[in-house]
């Protein structure tokens, strides 16, 4: 009993000092690990981040080697392997902080991950409705009079809305086919059922199932305004999306 | 001089031809309407009322001016105004002075007159037309008629007095007096369908289904109106029956697309519809039992508003967007020897009048951005393809309607966003309008 308190009682003065003495002098202890008889080494630590400059989402790989450690542990991923690689993909900028623990004394290791420009999808938050959320990515698309012929600037329209579509599978929809004023009930009711099928149509060819989308018309029968001016005509030849549940 | 003189006989038929082409144009239309070119001179008294029940006035009065608007609107008279007619109410052959009526100012070659009493509840009617130059046989019509007495039968005898004087003197074709206008209106909030008289009385809501309801198409048996109602999935040709006064199924009208604008055979026997259940809107037909559908058109582009020939039932009209505006064609009941009836222009909304011999549509002559067009109502001549423009710088005209006596149209007019139903003669002449309230629209006039 007497022989280990010997040895044990110096170890933890020493482990103590090391402690005490900082972070500066890990390196040279580690190469030097060898060299004190009878005192136990303190742990090393080092962390990496790569790339350390990114855009949103985009993925970044942690490595890590500590010596001497019985307990690693990396703050919001938890306790980890001695060494390792693991892959995070940070929203925002953040410093990765590593702490390694072990007879010898604590180690700690850093690296920082700067992340540029706005989030790439937009993040839900409690002001914004499902339905305004709805409406703000899935887009209405407008027709030339008398045509049912999806345009330049709808293609383009309709290409952000399928990716909107594609990458939510839940969200389910109705396409309203709309006319302006002009003509007769009759015809605008065939002509907006052209124009809603036309828009679903585009849809499914660019990946949205077809069994998600419903159409119906209303020709001239619920205008969204009522002056007889082009303007307003053109807001009414439309393929427009609502929700479905 | 010698090459000259050679052409000089062509140049005379084209010069007469010219200057014949005002009148020319009127005179194929009142030759094909029956309009006749010459009115015939009609005079039509008060009549007279006969015991002092308290109801007689009020009910002489709806009597005497119903018979006065129902041939003043027949447009084969020419009436005497009453400001013209001599001060008196022949109650009876015995009464009446033919020579007051045959001299200036009147001037009349018929007189209409009678007798109107109220009984117990009852209300009797006699009536006569005479030839005023007859003296020794003047008696044309002689009628007798005995309803329960209120405002609605007072109107129904003079309908009916006045139909058989039309029928006698019009050449052997049915006056319309007793024929009715059905139509959509949205002055209960929603588009419905509606029914009226048609001059325009007793103006009463049919549907009431709280959804958007388009294009009202009575049969010709009077029993049932096929209209297009919009549901949950789509739009469905819906069946209302008058003697259940309910919907009754069609099944055929029913699908989770657009199906619209029914048109009834003349026989009653077949609808023709529009159908996109195939991916585009086509003309369906099926028995009116809803068996039997079969698709007769295939052509991309809307095709809507399918009317019957209904003389023959072997034919039918319809509107096509296949070259890019809508335009008027006709086909075989079978879908084929399609023939292209208007030659440009945004053409819609064909009937087929009851002869077989012409359509009116509505049509825009000159249509697209910044061009002045107007929509107005034309009636044309299929075989020959001749058409007379019947609306001008009135507003925006659509859904003209035959009615049975093939004289008359009934249609529907928007100016500044109030639409409202008119009618007129099949030549253009004589408008008036027949709603006020609200908004109305798509008017479609009784076979009978």
């Amino acid at each position: 009993m007497n022989r280990l308190n010997h040895i044990v009682t110096p170890l933890v003065l020493l482990a103590g000092l090391v402690a005490v003495a900082g972070c500066g002098t890990k390196t040279k202890q580690a190469s030097r690990e060898e060299t004190a008889p009878g005192v136990v080494p303190a742990p090393t630590a080092q962390l990496t981040a790569s790339p350390a400059l990114v855009s949103a989402n985009d993925q970044v790989q942690l490595s890590w080697r500590t010596t001497n450690a019985n307990t690693v542990s990396i703050d919001d991923i938890g306790d980890v392997p001695s060494s390792g690689v693991k892959t995070v993909t940070p929203t925002a900028s953040t410093t990765y902080h590593l702490v390694a623990k072990g007879y010898g004394g604590t180690a700690e290791a850093t690296a920082r991950v700067t992340v540029n420009g706005p989030p790439a999808v937009m993040v839900p938050n409690s002001t914004m409705s499902a339905e305004e959320e709805f409406k703000a990515n899935v887009q209405d698309i407008f027709f030339d009079y008398d045509s049912y012929d999806i345009r330049g600037d709808a293609q383009a329209t309709l290409s952000r809305d399928a990716s909107y579509l594609v990458s939510h599978p839940e969200v389910k929809i109705l396409i309203g086919g709309y006319c302006d004023e002009r003509g007769s009930n009759e015809y605008n009711l065939a002509l907006g059922q052209n124009r809603a099928d036309a828009t679903k149509n585009a849809l499914v060819t660019a990946g949205v199932a077809a069994n998600r989308i419903r159409t119906v018309s209303y020709g001239k029968e619920k205008p969204f305004c009522s002056e007889s001016t082009e303007e307003c005509w053109q807001q009414n030849r439309r393929g427009g999306f609502t929700p479905e549940q | 001089m010698k090459a000259y003189s050679r052409y000089f006989p062509h140049l005379l038929i084209v010069l007469a031809t010219l200057a014949t082409l005002p009148i020319t144009a009127q005179d194929w239309i009142h030759a094909g309407t029956n309009l006749g070119n010459e009115r015939i001179r009609l005079a039509v008294a008060d009549f007279k009322p006969v015991g002092d029940d308290p109801q007689t006035p009020a009910l002489k009065a709806a009597f005497d001016a119903t018979l006065f608007n129902d041939l003043a609107n027949a447009g084969i008279f020419d009436l005497v105004s009453k400001s013209m007619a001599p001060p008196a109410m022949p109650g009876s052959p015995r009464e009446i002075d033919l020579a007051q009526w045959s001299a200036e100012p009147a001037n009349a070659t018929m007189v209409a007159f009678g007798a109107l009493s109220v009984t117990n509840g009852r209300l009797a009617v006699y009536g006569w037309l005479f030839d005023t130059h007859n003296t020794v046989n003047p008696q044309v019509l002689g009628k007798q008629y005995n309803e329960a007495a209120s405002q609605d039968m007072a109107r129904t005898v003079a309908h009916r007095f006045a139909d058989e004087i039309i029928l006698r003197l019009g050449g052997g074709i049915n006056g319309i007096a007793e024929t009715k206008i059905y139509f959509v209106s949205s002055r209960s909030g929603i588009k419905e369908i509606w029914a009226m008289d048609y001059d325009g009385q007793n103006q009463h809501q049919i549907t009431h289904l709280g959804t958007i309801s388009l294009s009202p198409r009575i049969s010709p048996d009077n029993t049932r109106i096929a209209f297009a109602s919009l549901g949950h999935d789509g739009w469905a040709i819906r069946m209302y029956s008058l003697e259940l006064n309910r919907l009754v199924s069609f099944p055929a009208g029913t699908s989770k697309d657009l199906n619209q604008s029914p048109a009834w055979s003349g026989d009653g026997a077949r609808i023709a519809f529009s159908s996109s259940r195939s991916g585009d809107p086509e003309i369906w037909v099926a028995d009116a039992s809803g068996a039997n559908l079969r698709r007769l058109t295939n052509f991309a582009g809307p095709d809507v508003a399918p009317t019957w020939n209904p003389r023959t039932n072997a034919q039918l009209a319809w509107v096509s967007g296949r070259t890019g505006l809508p335009q008027i064609y006709t086909m075989d009941q079978d879908g084929s020897n399609v023939q292209r009836l208007t030659d440009g222009g945004y053409a819609i909304s064909p009937s087929w009048s009851p002869n077989g011999q012409f359509l009116t549509f509505s049509w825009n002559r000159k249509y697209g951005p910044g061009a002045p067009g107007g929509q107005d109502i034309y009636v044309m001549d299929i075989a020959s393809k001749r058409w007379l423009q019947l609306t001008h710088d009135a507003g925006s005209n659509d859904f003209p309607s035959w009615a049975p006596d093939g004289r008359h149209i009934v249609f529907e007019r928007a100016i500044n966003g109030r639409n409202q139903i008119w009618t007129m003669l099949a030549d253009g002449t004589e408008q008036h309008q027949l709603t006020q309230t609200g908004n109305n629209y798509m008017p479609n006039w009784s076979w009978k």
